[in-house]
């Protein structure tokens, strides 16, 4: 037993039925999630079609479905982070923005303006990251904080992720800082992947485990194995209980490893093939699909379908954004603001 | 008799802002038991209970924080308690408040208000403008008012904007400067002829302003009739009107208190040469703080910020040209 698991709060009680309930929707979650990401790595790979880069989240999908099957679209806020279709599809995005947003055509959320994982609908609660990672927890906490304001926080909670590098930013500590201060409902999921794009976890922080730092910001501390469906659906079941119930932050530390390069730029060659065997090295999807198996929660069939339908889905989002328009300068309004009579050089 | 100040201007438009729309709500370091550094929200939280809050000190979290609560509908005020610490948030400021909308077509309804410029014995970290900074990137508003009627109406109709506002008060004027009342408020990103004149326009703003008006009286008893131009808003900045004014003289002074590398002084200046090169008798002039950091000592401060004596000078020198 290591210090990290002595800080893990105990599963609350919960129905088998309740569970085995959550486990399918996010299995589903997961396999349209690789279902798509395989394909934009295809495209990518193939060239021309996918404007920039390609940022996946192949071996994280258990533990990003685990905290996306909890949030409710439109209700509750979210500010996912690179490495989270699976959870954005859990959500409650659809497979089609995730294109639209990728080949940069004109009727996606992001209208070809940003692009890839930079997408959101933040009038929907739905924020949409940039770069500078750490950045978006205070933006998610100060959405939940206009709510208690405005007396509609109800049962809402707000989740948001970052990986092992980002909890090294200045943002991410006074994010998570000034939530713990305002005791708001958010559950904060941190991807331990072991790279920070090539720099390993030794370079990142000297603290045994990520989960350690909880105590100091006074959140809730919750440590999970990130290739394990099960175990992460239970502990976010957990997390966004307490959050909702008042008892403040909660931070989830997943153990996991990315199956893949920062991004489909980026070989990896700095992983040891070594650690690719290692158990944070399986994948979470055939743990996931073998959990189902032998709880008898699905059958070989069932995954069968479910890969199809994603097949499909993923085909025909694909052939529907092909023939859709892609944006034109000429047609741009070129306005930052959205008041039209201070925008510079321009008639209101 | 003037009774009220530039300071008060402020408290009395985050009052009115707290009293007439219930999204509004103020956020800051030592803002709500205390009445802030300043006092700029001096009673604020008791007299709005729930509404004015103590932040910790995280200018980054600070500004995210804001921006979330805009998406959802919030009109927050945040005090930077200097406009130095925005540095701290400058990330939050140009690339998520300044982008969200470009974006994502949501507004953000932001005001973040920054205690700038120099005061005597304020040295290096807390004496700085920052409006320039801002001002170089796009989707944020920057306003600069130098007067107690531009305090409080433009503060107001910050709160009102659908945009992040950079709301640059000046602290040399907090207790100086005083008026009457806060008569007519004048739209955001128009500039105004705060003295008229025929011989050479000085394009100004904030606390510059008063500077720049005491150097044209002086030169004014000499026979010289000198313009000023208040930009009021350096982003958006009124060409036209500084345009009009170099058309009726022909001679440009660009006075500011920010560093003098670029910035809206440099602006104007490229404007003006650019759009009414034919309009000038003169070259463009500008005049900006020396190139190193802000001095502690009031000797060297004064010698570090444009003067009136300063001002003069360089006005004298354009109009010998």
């Amino acid at each position: 037993m290591t210090s990290a698991d002595k800080i893990v709060t105990p599963a609350f009680d919960e129905s088998t039925e309740e569970l085995r309930h959550d486990f399918l929707k996010a299995l589903r979650c997961m396999i349209l999630s690789r279902t798509l990401e395989e394909k934009l790595s295809s495209l990518y790979r193939a060239g021309g079609r996918i404007v920039g880069g390609v940022y996946l989240g192949r071996g994280q999908e258990a533990f990003s479905a685990a905290a996306g099957i909890q949030l409710r679209w439109g209700k509750d806020i979210f500010g996912p982070l690179i490495r989270d279709q699976a959870g954005r599809i859990a959500y409650g995005e659809p497979v089609i923005d995730t294109m639209r947003t990728y080949l940069g055509v004109v009727t996606g959320p992001m209208r070809g303006r940003d692009g890839n994982i930079h997408r959101g609908q933040p009038k929907q609660g739905y924020m949409a990251m940039i770069s500078h990672l750490g950045s978006l927890l205070s933006v998610v906490a100060g959405a939940l904080f206009a709510r208690r304001l405005h007396g509609t926080l109800g049962d809402t909670a707000g989740a948001t992720s970052i990986g092992d590098g980002g909890t090294s930013t200045g943002a991410f500590h006074e994010g998570l800082n000034l939530a713990a201060v305002e005791k708001l409902p958010l559950v904060v999921s941190v991807a331990n992947n072991q790279y920070a794009y090539s720099t390993p976890t030794h370079r990142q922080y000297a603290c045994e485990d990520l989960v350690q730092r909880a105590v100091g910001y006074g959140v809730g501390g919750h440590s999970v194995d990130g290739t394990d469906l099960l175990a992460c659906v239970r502990i976010f079941r957990t997390a966004f209980q307490q959050a909702r119930a008042g008892a403040g932050p909660q931070m989830v530390v997943g153990r996991l490893l990315r199956l893949g390069g920062h991004g489909e730029h980026d070989d990896a060659s700095y992983v040891p093939n070594l650690q690719k065997h290692t158990h944070e090295g399986r994948d979470c999807l055939l743990v996931a699909q073998n959990q189902a198996l032998e709880l008898a929660w699905a059958t070989p069939q069932d995954l069968e379908k479910w890969h199809k339908e994603a097949r499909t889905e993923v085909d025909q989002a694909l052939a529907l954004v092909t023939k859709e328009p892609v944006p034109d300068p000429y047609r741009e309004n070129w306005r930052a603001l959205s008041t039209s009579g201070l925008v510079e050089g321009q008639e209101p | 008799m003037s009774t009220i100040t530039y300071l008060e201007a402020i408290r009395e438009a985050q009052y009115e802002a707290l009293r007439d729309n219930p999204d509004v709500f103020l956020y800051g370091q030592d803002i709500a038991t205390f009445g802030g550094a300043f006092k700029a929200t001096k009673n604020l939280g008791r007299e709005f209970p729930g509404r004015v809050f103590d932040s910790p000190i995280s200018e980054d979290a600070m500004i995210g924080m804001a921006i979330g609560a805009a998406v959802e509908g919030a009109r927050p005020i945040v005090e930077m308690q200097f406009a130095d610490f925005s540095s701290v948030g400058f990330n939050q400021i140009v690339n998520q408040a300044a982008t969200l909308y470009w974006r994502t077509n949501t507004p953000c309804p932001i005001t973040i208000r920054l205690p700038s410029g120099g005061t005597a014995g304020s040295g290096p970290f807390h004496s700085q403008s920052m409006e320039s900074i801002y001002a170089h990137y796009p989707g944020l508003v920057i306003l600069t008012p130098a007067t107690v009627e531009d305090a409080y109406w433009m503060l107001l109709d910050s709160v009102k904007l659908d945009d992040p506002v950079i709301f640059c008060e000046h602290k040399f004027l907090y207790y100086h400067l005083k008026a009457d009342g806060f008569g007519q408020g004048m739209p955001i990103g128009k500039a105004r002829i705060a003295r008229p004149g025929r011989d050479a326009t000085v394009v100004t703003y904030s606390a510059m302003l008063h500077e720049s008006l005491k150097a044209a009286e002086e030169l004014r008893l000499d026979g010289y009739e000198v313009e000023v131009v208040d930009l009021r808003s350096v982003k958006p900045m009124d060409t036209d009107t500084i345009l009009a004014s170099v058309a009726r003289t022909g001679r440009l002074l660009v006075v500011g208190e920010s560093f003098p590398w670029g910035g809206a002084t440099s602006e104007v200046v490229a404007r003006v040469a650019s759009e009414a090169f034919h309009l000038l008798d003169a070259p463009p002039m500008r005049l900006n703080s020396k190139d190193t950091p802000i001095p502690y000592h009031p000797n060297l401060w004064k010698a570090h910020r444009p003067t009136t004596a300063s001002i003069s000078a360089e006005l004298r020198k354009l109009l010998r040209y």
